[in-house]
């Protein structure tokens, strides 16, 4: 049996990407899985009693040695901010192609907790800052100074000691271009370092309660119990700064997709499935109820989806219990018609995502093919005619043709780059100035606008003389070409649209990183928990590869 | 020093506000990007081209022909490059290509460079003393390496080289002769057996 691949004109809209949830190809398990086999080391450790100082873990593998540089610095609970428009932090990070030596130290002592004003070089590959959740982190620190281990309640709630407010990679502030180190075997899909600083903060956080609690009371301090260590991740709070990354790398997102899609092709064509794989996949449905159960919200927009969430996938398990027979041929087909037609976007994408775990075989090798040599598709194939492209706009944006931007509401907002923090944002264009700087982020708009140029043109014109008289359009056009190719690299939707909610766009993006617990504080930005219940760098070697739903 | 990713992006937002398309911007951005990797002076030209851009008129040459005589402005090396890019399939019949003057010449030269990788051929640039050598998007050759390249090129010529050999009939045979040593000869059963075909043509 033949499946075919999901239609994008479904797939890529919002609110369905919005629903998406993390799998076997999610980056942060795809780094855990990469780098099992490297030896963990914590190199330094220079914090003085109240936990403020240096400290350096690493990674290597033969000659390869990649380096967390750690500062944790006293600030003012005043300071304390998530907002992007903070200054400082409780603690900076910076990931270091190799060992630091002294002198590196003492330079990155200088740059790193300074963030965006400070300046990195091409020796270091990520940056980061993270803040402390005081209530949790004293919490715990008190509790094991007495000899005691914290309330777990309050860990569940919260799920974590630290959350990062920034991760930045290739290039940004003078960091390592990603060209240099593109070609490193170990760096075969995206954000894999990004994952890796994430997850060495997460074991810093440990070290760093374990170590102020015991100058506390060095007489009856105690450290956290490896179990709660194991239970906790690290948060991170996400505002629009990550939305327009996913319009400005089109074939990226694609590749991403797709791998997505081809998995659930593959799945869905499997005619017999054993028992081990059904039992798997059933189990992990099973065990992640824990998961939705202690999925805390106060967005009432998040409560619902959950809500939702729990109600069907209760009802999936009843259908796998006592309708569905796996023994009968393609039962993932079958699970997969069952969720479209009786569930919601929520619950058909969470169980997607479940479907992959019991099928390394054809997941692993989707993996490689989540990045994109970018540049190979920029060129714009100026030969082509317009018969050519208004074809692809017919076919790639059936449902963005028919918005009527006449209407105000379907061109509410724009996206700019904010003056003070170099960072995207998002305003009403009809309330606020600012509007004639507006970023090429209104992709659907200015495909309207190009397919309305395009129907004035005769059918034979090539695209070179287009454009001659089309500069305006030209960034369209080079995207209508690279989705001709790329089916899954378009949002299908109206990003400037009164009713778009962007935390979808966000969303998307962190289910991709491996992200879990989606909280929205708005419709702007999010907190999530990263690497809870992850193995800790000592287990890596032997671990359970389901731990997510353990 | 700063990222190849901070040079495209600070470059194609300075275009931008200096009156470019976003979709011209973009291809500002890649063209001083490749520029500075091939250690030419990208930044310094884009700075001072869009500050003279500011109070100075230059042309727009949209439409390539085989002598391009600018009216009373020079080229802009943008608008021109990326008209070359868009029409090097149309163009590239033309042996030579003749501007009568262009602005900040740098500026043109990552297009010729990528118009190269379009063809498959080698693209020359010469105006008066400083000539360029764009080979394939792979790497650009000048006698200019050095020096900070002439802010407007007069009587320039863009040569479209044809695909030959860089070496005298000789000097590849001499070669060939030593590779040959690597070569062994066939006895008649290796004649026979090491090709692996049939032993008769006509089976």
């Amino acid at each position: 049996m033949k499946v075919e691949l999901r239609d994008p004109n479904i797939i890529m809209k919002l609110s369905r990407l919005g629903s998406f949830h993390q799998s076997k190809l999610s980056f942060l398990r795809s780094f855990l899985d990469e780098f099992k086999d490297w030896d963990y080391n914590r190199d330094l450790f220079n914090l003085d009693s109240s936990g403020y100082g240096v400290a350096i873990y690493s990674f290597k593998k033969g000659k390869r040695v990649y380096s967390l540089v750690c500062f944790a610095n006293k600030i003012d609970d005043n300071d304390r901010s998530d907002r992007v428009i903070a200054t400082k932090w409780d603690a900076a990070f910076t990931l270091y192609d190799g060992v630091p030596s002294k002198k590196d130290i003492e330079r990155l002592k200088n740059e790193v907790p300074r963030q965006e004003v400070g300046r990195l070089s091409y020796k270091e590959l990520t940056l980061s800052r993270a803040n402390k959740s005081v209530r949790v982190f004293n919490h715990v620190v008190e509790n094991l100074s007495k000899g005691n281990q914290p309330d777990l309640d309050l860990l569940e709630k919260v799920g974590y000691l630290y959350r990062t407010t920034a991760v930045y990679g290739s290039g940004k502030f003078g960091l390592a271009d990603r060209f240099r180190i593109k070609n490193r075997a170990e760096i075969n899909g995206p954000f894999r370092l990004e994952m890796m600083l994430v997850y060495l903060v997460r074991q810093f956080t440990f070290d760093q309660v374990n170590h102020v609690a015991k100058h506390k009371n060095p007489k009856k301090a105690v450290n956290l119990d490896p179990n709660i260590c194991r239970n906790l991740g690290i948060g991170n709070s996400t505002g629009l700064g990550m939305a327009p990354f996913i319009v400005n790398h089109p074939t990226l997102l694609n590749n991403w997709i797709l791998s997505r899609e081809i998995a659930l092709k593959k799945i869905r064509e499997i005619k017999n499935v054993n028992s081990k794989d059904a039992d798997l996949f059933k189990k992990c449905v099973k065990d992640s109820l824990k998961n939705i159960t202690s999925w805390n919200s106060e967005s009432e927009f998040q409560i619902k989806k959950i809500n939702s969430l729990l109600v069907n996938v209760k009802r999936f398990l009843e259908f796998t219990e006592n309708q569905l027979d796996f023994t009968t041929t393609y039962p993932f087909n079958q699970i997969y018609l069952w969720i479209e037609k009786e569930t919601c976007e929520e619950t058909i994408e969470y169980i997607v995502s479940m479907m992959m775990e019991p099928f390394d075989e054809i997941v692993q090798p989707l993996i490689k093919d989540m990045s994109s040599e970018e540049e190979k598709y920029f060129r714009i194939p100026t030969e082509r005619t317009v018969l050519e492209l208004k074809n692809i706009l017919k076919q790639r944006y059936p449902d963005i043709l028919k918005i009527n931007f006449e209407d105000k509401s379907n061109l509410r907002n724009f996206w700019f780059i904010s003056k003070n923090k170099e960072e995207p944002r998002y305003a009403d264009r009809f309330k606020e100035e600012g509007s004639e700087l507006e970023q090429p982020l209104a992709i659907a708009r200015d495909i309207k606008k190009l397919n309305d140029q395009l129907i004035l043109c005769k059918d034979d014109l090539t695209i070179d003389r287009f454009l001659m008289n089309n500069s305006n359009l030209r960034h369209v056009v080079r995207r209508a070409f690279i989705v001709e190719k790329f089916p899954y690299a378009e949002i299908q939707d109206n990003t400037i649209s009164e009713k778009v909610v962007p935390i979808d766009m966000l969303r998307l993006k962190l289910s991709f990183f491996g992200a879990l617990k989606f909280d929205p504080r708005s419709d702007k930005w999010l907190r999530i928990c990263m690497f809870q219940g992850a193995p800790l760098p000592h287990e890596l070697k032997d671990y359970n590869q389901y731990w997510v739903y353990c | 020093m700063k990222s190849l990713s901070e040079i495209e992006t600070t470059s194609k937002r300075a275009s931008k506000a200096s009156g470019y398309s976003w979709g011209i911007s973009e291809e500002v951005g890649k063209s001083i990007r490749l520029l500075e990797m091939f250690n030419l002076k990208g930044v310094k030209n884009l700075n001072e081209y869009l500050k003279e851009k500011r109070d100075k008129k230059f042309e727009n040459l949209n439409l390539i022909n085989e002598n391009n005589k600018c009216s009373e402005f020079s080229y802009c090396p943008i608008i021109l490059g990326v008209s070359f890019l868009d029409q090097i399939e149309k163009i590239e019949k033309i042996k030579s290509i003749n501007f009568s003057k262009i602005a900040y010449p740098l500026l043109f030269l990552p297009f010729l460079s990528r118009s190269s990788e379009v063809i498959g051929k080698k693209i020359f640039f010469k105006f008066e003393k400083s000539e360029f050598l764009l080979n394939i998007n792979v790497n650009i050759s000048t006698n200019l390496m050095e020096k900070n390249c002439p802010n407007i090129a007069t009587n320039a010529e863009v040569k479209i080289l044809e695909n030959n050999d860089n070496f005298t009939e000789n000097d590849w045979k001499s070669l060939y002769q030593l590779s040959e040593k690597t070569f062994v000869k066939e006895s008649e059963s290796l004649k026979k057996g090491a090709a692996g075909a049939g032993l008769t043509d006509n089976d």
